[in-house]
C-alpha cells in the first residue's frame, strides 16, 4: 500500500503525488435520511478521482461534502492534513477548490466572455468604484485577468461563443463554459458534478478529452462524479464506488470494475 | 509610390523564387504588416522584417535538422503564419513544401506522404500528429515531426518530433557555416525550381503531385496582380484549405508579389466575425460562402421589426435594379443614383459592413457556378464579386472576368497571357506560364494532358461567347453523354441550377444512357431546419427532416421549376428530372463522396447508392438502403433508412422520350 505522503508515477507518464484531502468516517444526515453512512477515502494530487453509484446513491451530497457546502454530523476532512473548519463558500474558493454544477449554473444573460471572467472574482482585488472609473489600477488588472481567461477560452477552443449570450448556447457547450468558470479560478482542486450528463457520444469524447487535457496540462487534482461507467472507467486513476450512503467499492477501474458488490449494485440485486 | 517602383526596377530579372521576394520585401515594406493572426482574443501582427526573420530561424533549423536540398517537406494544418513560412523556409533551403488538406484521414494523408517520399512533415497541432504517428511505420523517408502547437503532446516520444519554437531557437544559435549554406542554396534557386507541389483532390482516382514552378508561381501571381491593380494595401483573410492552389496563390503568391498582408482567422469557427474584423479588400470565397451568408441574412432579418423589413426590402429591390449596373459604370439616372446613395446609407453599408465586406475591392468566386441570384445580391450591393475559372495545373488562372464586364453566366475572358482553345470535341485546352511542370512520378498522365506545345486539356467543356469573347462552361468534358435517345446529357448543368435554391445542398444527377434522368437531392439543414422552425414542424434528425412529406413537397416544387427552366434549352431539355429522392445523409469527404474541395464524385456515388438509384428506375415508391458512414476519426458506422422516392412534373419537350415506353 501508499503511504500517505508517497508519489508514484502512472502508466501514461503522470505524476500523482501524496494526499491531498483526507475523508474519515463521513456521516451526513438530513433530519431522520441518512445521506452518507460513514465514508472514508482520499483524493491525492494530481488524480482524475471518480465517484460513481447508481441514482441517490449520495455522490452529489459527497461532492457538497468536499466542497464545505455540506457539514458532515460525524466524521472530519482534512485538507492538506489539517481538519477543514465550516467555511463560506468563497473561502472555499479561495483555498483552491473550484466546482462545476449539475444543472448548470452560469449567469443567463452574460456573454461566455463575462462569465468565464467572473470564475477571477477571487483575484480581483480593486473595488467597485475603481472599476467604474477604469482607470490605472482597475484597467490593469482587467488586462491581466483578462489574457488568463483568453489562455482558458483557447484551451477549451471556445473562442467562436467569446460575445455570445449563454441563453442562446446549446447544453454541451453551456457545459464546457461552465467548466471554463471553474478554470478561470486556476483552482488547485476541480470538482465536476456529471460533467457529461445529458450529452451525446460526440460531446462525451470531447468533454472528456478537455478533462484529460486539464489535468494533464495544469496538473489540476479533480474529482468528479459521473454516470456513465465507459467514461469514467476511462478517465480515472481511482474510483469510489457509493450506494445507499454507503462505500460499497474503492480501487483502480480495473478493481472495481471486478468487484462483485458493485457489480450487484449496478446490476440490481434485491435487497431484503 | 514605392509599390510600382519595386516591382519595376527589380522586374522578373532577379525576383526569380519566393524567398527572393521575401527578401525584397523585407527590404522595401520592411514596417509594413505581413501577417496578423488572431490569437488570445487578439490580433498578433508581424511585418515583413520579422517575417524575414522568422522564416530565417526556421531554415537555419531545418538545416540543423539535415534537411537536404530536394527533400519533400509535408505541411499539415489550419491557415497559420507559421505554416506559411514553413512553406517559404522549406523553399529558401532547397526544399520542396507539400501542403496537404488537413481534414484527410490517414489513409489519404499516407498515400500522399508515402508518394511524394516527405521526409519531414510540419503538423499545426496533435490532430495532426496523432495522425501522422499512425502512419510512420509505412513511411520509410520519414524523418523528424515538427509540430506548432505544443498543446497535448508534451507525453509523446519526442526522438523525432520538435516543437516548432525549438527549432527556430536552434536556427536562431545556428553557426556561420550553415548560415552561409542557407545563403548558399538560397542563390542556387532559379526560375524553373520547384516552388510547391500539390496535390490535386480528383474526382476520380487517386490524388495527383502537381509540380509548380517559381516560374508558375510568379508570373500567374503576377499578371493577376496587374489585371486587378492590387497593391501593398490589400488585406486578405485566408480561411482556405492551404493545400488548394488558390490559396496558394492569393495567401503566398500574390501577397508576397504585392506586398500584401495575409489575415489568419483565430480558428475555423470564427472564420465570420474576424472577416468582419479585418475587413478584407481583396476577397476569395467559394459559393457556398456567400450562400450561406446570404442564407443567413435572409433568416436574421425575419426576426427584424416590421420597418426595419420594409426598408430592407425596399432598398434591395432598389438595388437589384440600378446596383449592378452603377458598379459596371453604365449609365443611370440622376434620381436613382440618389436613391441608391441614401439606400448606401441606411441599408446597403451597414449590411456590408455587417457581413464584413464593406472594404472590398475585389472579390472572386470560383471552384463552382454560383447562382445568377446570389451573384446579382451581391454585386447589387455595390461588391465587386467577379468570377474565374481555373485549376491547380494552370496555378489558378485561365479565364477571369474584366472590371465592368462581369455576368452570372460566363467565366470571363482568358487570363493575361494565357492562350486558350476548343477542341472539336468541345473540351477547353490553353497555354500560359503558369501551366504546370509535370504530375509528380506520373509521366502517363502528364502526357496525357499536357502535349508537346505546352497545351493543357482541362478536361472541361466549353464555348466562346461569340458576342463578347467571354467563355461558357457548359460541363465537365467526360460527365457529358448522351441519353438513350441520343440526346445531350449534361449534368451539372441540371444540378447548379437545382443548387440554386437556397433549400439545396446538393444535387446529383443521373442518366448517362438511360431514357431519362433522375436526381439525388442533399437538403441544406439550416435553411431547411430554420422553414421547419417557422412552421411548427418537429424533427428529431436530419434523416427525419430529409423524409418529411413537406419538405419532399418543396423540393418537389423546386425539380420541377428547374424542369421547366431546363426546357427552355432545346439541347438539354432531355436532361429533365423525372424522379428524385432526398438522401438520408449528407454527400462527405469522409466517405470519399465528395472531394476535400466540396466536389461531387459522381462514379462513387452512383456505385455506393446503385440500390437507390435502381430504385428510381423501377418505378417503386420507397426504397429500404444501408449505408456505411464513416466518423471524422475513421471509424465506421451504418444508417439504415427507407426513402420515398418522388415524381416530379417534366415538360413537353421531352414527351417523345416518355411516348417511347
Amino acid at each position: 500500500m501508499l503511504d500517505q505522503s508517497d508519489s508514484y508515477v502512472t502508466e501514461d507518464g503522470r505524476t500523482i503525488g501524496p494526499v491531498v484531502m483526507e475523508m474519515k468516517n463521513i456521516t451526513l444526515r438530513f433530519g431522520g435520511v441518512v445521506a452518507i453512512k460513514d465514508i472514508s477515502f482520499d483524493i491525492r494530487e494530481g488524480e482524475i478521482r471518480a465517484i460513481i453509484g447508481p441514482n441517490g446513491a449520495g455522490k452529489s451530497s459527497m461532492l457538497n461534502v468536499i466542497s464545505g457546502f455540506y457539514v458532515p454530523q460525524d466524521g472530519e476532512v482534512l485538507f492538506h492534513g489539517k481538519k477543514r473548519p465550516p467555511m463560506r463558500p468563497y473561502e472555499v474558493a479561495r483555498q483552491g477548490i473550484a466546482r462545476t454544477f449539475q444543472n448548470i449554473a452560469l449567469f443567463d444573460g452574460m456573454s461566455v466572455l463575462d462569465n468565464v471572467m467572473t470564475g477571477r472574482l477571487n483575484y480581483m482585488k480593486t473595488n467597485l468604484f475603481q472599476q467604474a472609473l477604469w482607470k490605472g489600477w482597475a484597467e490593469k488588472e482587467e488586462t491581466e485577468n483578462r489574457e488568463v481567461v483568453e489562455k482558458i477560452i483557447d484551451f477549451l477552443e471556445i473562442q467562436a461563443i467569446r460575445k455570445t449570450p449563454v441563453a442562446r448556447l446549446p447544453y454541451g457547450l453551456k457545459k464546457r463554459v461552465e467548466l471554463a468558470r471553474a478554470l478561470a479560478a486556476e483552482p488547485k482542486l476541480l470538482l465536476l458534478d456529471e460533467p457529461m450528463a445529458g450529452m451525446n457520444v460526440e460531446e462525451k469524447e470531447d468533454m472528456s478529452r478537455f478533462i484529460l487535457d486539464v489535468n494533464d496540462e495544469f496538473g489540476t487534482t479533480i474529482a468528479l462524479i459521473e454516470h456513465d461507467m465507459g467514461v469514467v472507467m476511462d478517465l480515472s486513476d481511482r474510483v469510489v464506488v457509493m450506494d445507499y450512503g454507503k462505500k460499497i467499492g474503492d480501487g483502480t477501474p480495473e478493481e472495481v470494475r471486478n468487484n462483485q458488490d458493485v457489480i450487484d449494485a449496478y446490476l440490481g440485486v434485491s435487497h431484503d | 509610390m514605392s509599390h510600382t517602383a519595386a516591382q519595376t526596377s527589380s522586374g522578373a530579372g532577379q525576383l526569380l523564387s519566393v524567398p527572393a521576394l521575401l527578401e525584397r520585401n523585407a527590404t522595401v515594406y520592411a514596417d509594413r504588416p505581413a501577417y496578423r493572426e488572431k490569437e488570445f482574443g487578439i490580433w498578433q501582427s508581424w511585418t515583413w522584417k520579422e517575417t524575414a526573420d522568422e522564416i530565417d530561424a526556421l531554415a537555419l533549423g531545418l538545416l540543423s535538422l539535415g534537411v537536404s536540398e530536394g527533400d519533400f517537406i509535408a505541411i499539415i494544418g489550419r491557415n497559420r503564419p507559421s505554416l506559411y513560412w514553413s512553406m517559404v523556409a522549406a523553399q529558401s533551403v532547397g526544399a520542396v513544401p507539400v501542403p496537404i488538406y488537413q481534414d484527410s484521414g490517414p489513409d489519404e494523408m499516407a498515400y500522399v506522404l508515402d508518394h511524394c517520399g516527405a521526409a519531414y512533415v510540419i503538423a499545426g497541432d496533435q490532430e495532426q500528429v496523432d495522425k501522422v504517428v499512425e502512419i510512420k511505420d509505412q513511411l520509410e523517408n520519414l524523418r523528424h515531426v515538427i509540430y506548432v502547437d505544443p498543446r497535448g503532446l508534451r507525453k509523446y516520444d519526442h526522438e523525432h518530433l520538435h516543437p516548432y519554437k525549438e527549432v527556430q531557437s536552434q536556427g536562431r544559435a545556428a553557426p556561420a557555416e550553415i548560415r552561409s549554406d542557407l545563403a548558399a542554396r538560397r542563390a542556387r534557386l532559379t526560375y524553373d525550381s520547384t516552388c510547391v507541389m500539390l496535390y490535386t483532390s480528383g474526382t476520380t482516382g487517386r490524388p495527383k503531385g502537381v509540380v509548380l514552378s517559381n516560374k508558375n508561381v510568379i508570373e500567374s501571381a503576377k499578371n493577376v496582380s496587374e489585371f486587378d491593380h492590387l497593391t501593398e494595401r490589400e488585406e486578405v483573410l485566408s480561411y482556405l484549405p492551404m493545400a488548394w492552389v488558390g490559396d496558394f496563390i492569393f495567401s503566398l503568391g500574390q501577397s508576397y508579389w504585392c506586398g500584401f498582408c495575409v489575415n489568419c482567422p483565430e480558428s475555423p469557427e470564427t472564420m465570420m466575425t474576424d472577416l468582419r474584423e479585418i475587413g478584407p479588400t481583396y476577397f476569395f470565397a467559394p459559393p457556398r460562402v456567400f450562400e450561406g451568408q446570404l442564407t443567413n441574412v435572409m433568416i436574421r432579418m425575419e426576426d427584424a421589426g416590421r420597418l426595419k423589413q420594409r426598408m430592407f426590402h425596399y432598398f434591395l429591390a432598389h438595388a437589384k435594379k440600378v446596383g449592378g449596373r452603377i458598379l459596371d459604370g453604365k449609365p443611370v439616372s440622376g434620381a436613382d443614383r440618389l436613391k441608391y446613395w441614401l439606400g448606401n446609407l441606411l441599408i446597403y453599408g451597414p449590411l456590408k459592413d455587417t457581413l464584413g465586406y464593406g472594404r472590398i475591392r475585389v472579390g472572386y468566386t470560383a471552384g463552382e457556378a454560383i447562382g445568377p441570384e446570389i451573384f446579382d445580391f451581391y454585386r447589387s450591393l455595390g461588391i465587386n464579386l467577379k468570377q474565374l475559372y481555373g485549376q491547380t495545373e494552370a496555378t489558378v488562372f485561365i479565364t477571369v472576368q474584366p472590371d465592368g464586364e462581369v455576368r452570372a453566366d460566363t467565366v470571363g475572358v482568358p487570363a493575361p497571357d494565357v492562350e486558350i482553345k476548343i477542341d472539336d470535341t468541345g473540351e477547353i485546352h490553353y497555354r500560359s506560364p503558369g501551366t504546370f511542370v509535370e504530375y509528380y512520378k506520373n509521366a502517363e498522365s502528364t502526357a496525357s494532358t499536357k502535349d508537346a506545345e505546352g497545351w493543357v486539356a482541362t478536361g472541361d467543356a466549353g464555348f466562346i461567347e461569340e458576342s463578347s469573347g467571354h467563355l461558357r462552361i457548359i460541363d465537365r468534358a467526360k460527365d457529358v453523354g448522351k441519353m438513350a435517345d441520343g440526346a445531350m446529357f449534361a449534368p451539372k448543368y441540371v444540378e447548379n441550377k437545382l443548387k440554386f435554391y437556397p433549400d439545396i445542398l446538393e444535387a446529383v444527377v443521373f442518366g448517362n444512357g438511360r431514357d431519362r434522368c433522375v436526381a439525388f437531392i442533399n437538403i441544406d439543414l439550416t435553411a431547411v431546419g430554420n422553414w421547419a422552425e417557422r412552421n411548427n414542424i418537429a424533427y428529431g434528425s436530419y434523416q427525419e427532416l430529409a423524409g418529411h412529406p413537406r419538405v419532399l413537397e418543396t423540393i418537389r416544387s423546386h425539380v420541377e421549376a428547374v424542369n421547366t427552366s431546363v426546357a427552355q434549352d432545346e439541347m438539354l431539355s432531355g436532361c429533365q428530372v423525372h424522379r428524385f429522392v432526398v438522401l438520408h445523409k449528407e454527400l462527405d469527404a469522409d466517405d470519399g463522396e465528395i472531394t476535400r474541395t466540396g466536389k461531387v464524385r459522381r462514379r462513387i456515388v452512383e456505385e455506393k447508392f446503385a440500390d437507390i438509384i435502381t430504385a428510381l428506375y423501377d418505378g417503386s415508391d420507397q426504397v429500404s438502403t444501408r449505408t456505411e458512414v464513416t466518423y471524422e476519426d475513421g471509424r465506421k458506422g451504418a444508417i439504415s433508412a427507407t426513402l420515398s422516392l418522388v415524381d416530379a412534373k417534366v415538360q413537353s419537350a421531352i414527351t417523345r422520350a416518355v411516348a417511347a415506353e
